[in-house]
């Protein structure tokens, strides 16, 4: 198994995230994360999916998913070739006597303090997985009493864009 | 009952028919753009459900199979009115789907169903799902309840777009009676190009019932939807130079090819190779059974020619099949010696079960189009291949292991013997539609088919009871041609009320009832896995039971000629008859031995090397060269 980080371009229609995800189920594919929004074009949305699969079967549910009428383009986003964050809220125990503890685990991660009660505190944290894993596991100590994490959110590096050109083939064949 | 159609009438009908036939076939091939469309349809002030109707109209659709009820309702009252649109009053809504899929795949255009919201909608999931897995081009049109109750658990209320999406090619949920005419317009097109397949259009009742204005789309807006048509000239020129250089080729043809319309085509690229060929069950008739290359059906109950030629192959190329586990069986041993050249309209197929050497994406009749003069190239530079010793060893195959079956023991009527009968008697112009299960596959084995789209079954996902609605929607589709239901006891009790349907809405079709009192297919399985233990396999209807019910009897109530044949030798004489009537549906009930089986035989999950050519007789490979 390996992780593979997939972007796919949709029409912004009701219903499509619904055969995206149902798809992946009925072909037996895990999800591991799942992210979706809109683009800068209004008639296109964008789906970050991230999969644990082979190369074969990860081939195969790319074909499938073109099938589908509402996929107009679907991208691999290569680590080394990307840049991949998450985005992290979490809510963490800290009084008078271990605030000071948390805050410096929030600098050194560069997170912010998005909300203080007087014995916790909500920390927001963006980053690649990892980062956050890692932000996680320093503040497990002071107790970590919820977390919510967004899907991976996935963009290719250097000037090129994806929606652009399937957007501009989406206008050519209208 | 409108009796029967004049000479004249016929005529006329077959005409326009093909009218419509040549305007669709410049319609279709990939493009979105609706040529013909722009000046007829301006603008107009209709109501949502006579927007429906004009769709349909425009579409070219000539024949809706369905049944009303609450939210289609106000749809069926401006269906009343249309001259182009003839509404044929089903029984339940999976004889209209079942019929709709007929229509389709004997004429080749596009079949319409029709159904209410609710139970209406969801007796359709059967005939969307077989329609899905055999790629007949469908479109489904449901009512929903109005678009302000969706969602409440409403009366007849059903999430009929969610219970379909995964076995439609699209659907549509539609609430805003503006979207109707651009929707259908849609629907039509993508169940009709690329890999066709069902669409299904839910349309809200509130939306039928509101003012909207008519226009017909002059385009379509498909951004996601563009099929791949013309095949890669590279992947051409690669199966060329294989297919001219194996020595022991064969051409493996699925349903593709007819879907495709390339028949005609791939018998030049038969005769041009000189390889030899194997027509799956849903490819029947793609090449002439009489062809002298031509070795049969591949699979489970497939020729020895055919599942041998396979399995010995040093080339494989797939036309339109999808290498389904009923033709491989245990794929990691399937054709295990052969390089495969996989062409295909639907890039998902390849690949999917068997790793492609020469993958090849696109429309059948181009990819052979284009093969063909690049194959005949190759012939001019290398000379053709050599493949006489393979046809010594074919040739050894055919003589040792030719289609056959034993007399049943019993002393009762030969299936096969009836079956082949039927073939001979009617001829290769009629239209014969299988039920599924031992019938079917004997309907497949021992009819010949000479011409595409004169068998119809339900290959894929193998739905009993497909055979009666099946082959209603195949005589409406051709009505000038003899069309044979063969169905199995256990399938005709699942759909026989639509011979109500043929027999008010003059649609004369035969059936030939292999009438062995039980599940004959599973009971087959039961008598060579399950140690002959039948349980739940007896259905009373045959030899020394009550016949319950006189399948005789039914055919009379519903309006048709009964016959029942006991003998073989008044096998001929029946279907004589049979053949002969024509103002009304014939159910022949030939009452037949229960314990002819299907042969020959790979088991499921075996390896095809491993096929019996009747039971306990497998081939001796060692005396192949």
């Amino acid at each position: 198994m390996s992780r593979h980080t997939l972007s796919v371009l949709v029409e912004n229609k009701p219903g499509v995230l619904t055969r995206v995800a149902g798809l992946f189920a009925r072909r037996a594919f895990n999800i591991h994360s799942l992210a979706v929004g809109p683009t800068e074009h209004e008639e296109i949305s964008r789906i970050t999916v991230v999969v644990d699969v082979e190369e074969h079967p990860l081939e195969q549910v790319t074909k499938q998913l073109n099938k589908l009428i509402h996929v107009i383009k679907i991208v691999e986003l290569e680590p080394e070739s990307s840049v991949h964050r998450e985005l992290l809220l979490v809510k963490v125990r800290a009084d008078a006597a271990t605030r000071t503890g948390v805050l410096e685990v929030v600098e050194m991660f560069r997170a912010r303090v998005v909300d203080v009660v007087p014995d916790s505190v909500v920390i927001e944290a963006t980053g690649p997985a990892a980062k956050l894993d890692s932000l996680l596991a320093a503040l497990e100590p002071y107790g970590v009493r919820e977390i919510v994490k967004s899907g991976t959110l996935a963009i290719g590096r250097g000037a090129r864009s994806i929606t652009d050109r399937a957007f501009e083939r989406a206008v050519r064949s209208a | 009952m409108t009796g029967t159609p004049t000479p004249a009438q016929i005529a006329a009908r077959a005409e326009a028919r093909d009218q419509v036939r040549t305007e669709l076939r410049s319609r279709v091939g990939g493009k979105a753009e609706l040529e013909n469309a722009a000046p007829r349809v301006g603008p107009e002030e209709v109501t949502g459900a006579q927007s429906i109707v004009r769709s349909l109209e425009e579409v070219g659709a000539e024949v809706v199979f369905g049944i009303p009820g609450g939210a289609i309702l106000p749809t069926y009252d401006p269906l009343m009115d249309s001259a182009k649109l003839r509404h044929i009053l089903v029984r339940h809504e999976q004889g209209g789907g079942h019929a709709a899929s007929g229509y389709a795949h004997a004429t080749g255009r596009v079949g319409v169903t029709m159904a209410t919201s609710g139970p209406g909608a969801t007796n359709l999931v059967t005939p969307i799902a077989d329609a899905n897995m055999d790629s007949i081009p469908l479109v489904a049109i449901t009512g929903q309840v109005g678009a302000s109750a969706i969602g409440t658990d409403a009366f007849q209320e059903a999430d009929i777009v969610g219970i379909t999406m995964p076995i439609t090619k699209h659907s549509y949920l539609v609430t805003d009676p503006a979207e109707i005419p651009r929707t259908i317009a849609e629907a039509f097109h993508i169940a009709s190009t690329g890999r066709p397949g069902p669409v299904l259009v839910d349309i809200a009742k509130s939306a039928m019932q509101s003012r909207t204005t008519f226009s017909w789309p002059q385009e379509l807006n498909l951004p996601g939807y563009h099929p791949v048509t013309k095949p890669h000239s590279k992947q051409i020129r690669e199966a060329a130079k294989l297919l001219a250089t194996a020595r022991r080729p064969v051409l493996y043809v699925g349903g593709g090819v007819i879907r495709a319309g390339a028949s005609d085509l791939l018998r030049q690229l038969v005769d041009l190779s000189g390889a030899p060929v194997v027509t799956t069950l849903m490819a029947r008739g793609a090449v002439p059974d009489s062809h002298p290359q031509h070795l049969g059906m591949p699979g489970m109950h497939g020729t020895v020619p055919a599942v041998a030629a396979l399995q010995k192959a040093d080339l494989v190329f797939a036309l339109g099949a999808r290498f389904d586990d009923r033709v491989t069986g245990k794929l990691s041993s399937f054709a295990p010696l052969a390089a495969i050249i996989h062409a295909d309209i639907d890039p998902a197929e390849i690949g999917k079960n068997r790793e492609a050497d020469v993958p090849i994406v696109g429309d059948l009749r181009e990819v052979i189009g284009d093969l063909l003069p690049e194959l005949a190239k190759e012939h001019e530079t290398h000379g053709k291949p050599d493949v006489e010793g393979w046809w010594r060893q074919l040739d050894e195959w055919r003589r040792t292991y030719p289609r056959g079956y034993s007399q049943p023991e019993d002393g009762h009527l030969s299936p096969q013997h009836v079956i082949q009968r039927l073939g001979e008697l009617t001829g290769p112009d009629a239209i014969y539609v299988a039920g599924v299960g031992q019938h079917q596959m004997w309907a497949a084995q021992f009819i010949s088919y000479e011409r595409p789209n004169t068998w119809i079954n339900s290959g894929g996902l193998g739905t009993m009871g497909y055979s009666i609605p099946a082959a209603m929607g195949a005589k409406v589709g051709e009505p000038d041609r003899t069309v044979w239901a063969v169905d199995g006891d256990g399938c005709f009790q699942m759909t026989n009320q639509e011979l109500a349907t043929c027999t008010i809405n003059d649609i004369p079709i035969k059936v030939a009832l292999i009438n062995n009192s039980s599940l004959g297919m599973v009971r087959q399985w039961q008598t060579l896995f399950y140690e002959s233990r039948y349980s739940n396999t007896d259905l009373h209807t045959g030899h020394g039971t009550m016949r319950v019910p006189d399948f005789v009897k039914l055919a009379d109530a519903y309006g048709c000629e009964g016959i029942r044949v006991e003998r073989a030798s008044d096998v001929d004489a029946a279907i004589k008859r049979a053949n002969e009537i024509d103002d009304r549906p014939v159910v022949v009930d030939f009452t037949v031995s229960r314990d002819a089986m299907v042969w020959p035989m790979v088991a499921a999950g075996v390896s095809n090397d491993d096929i019996q050519y009747a039971r306990g007789i497998s081939p001796a490979w060692d005396r192949e060269d």
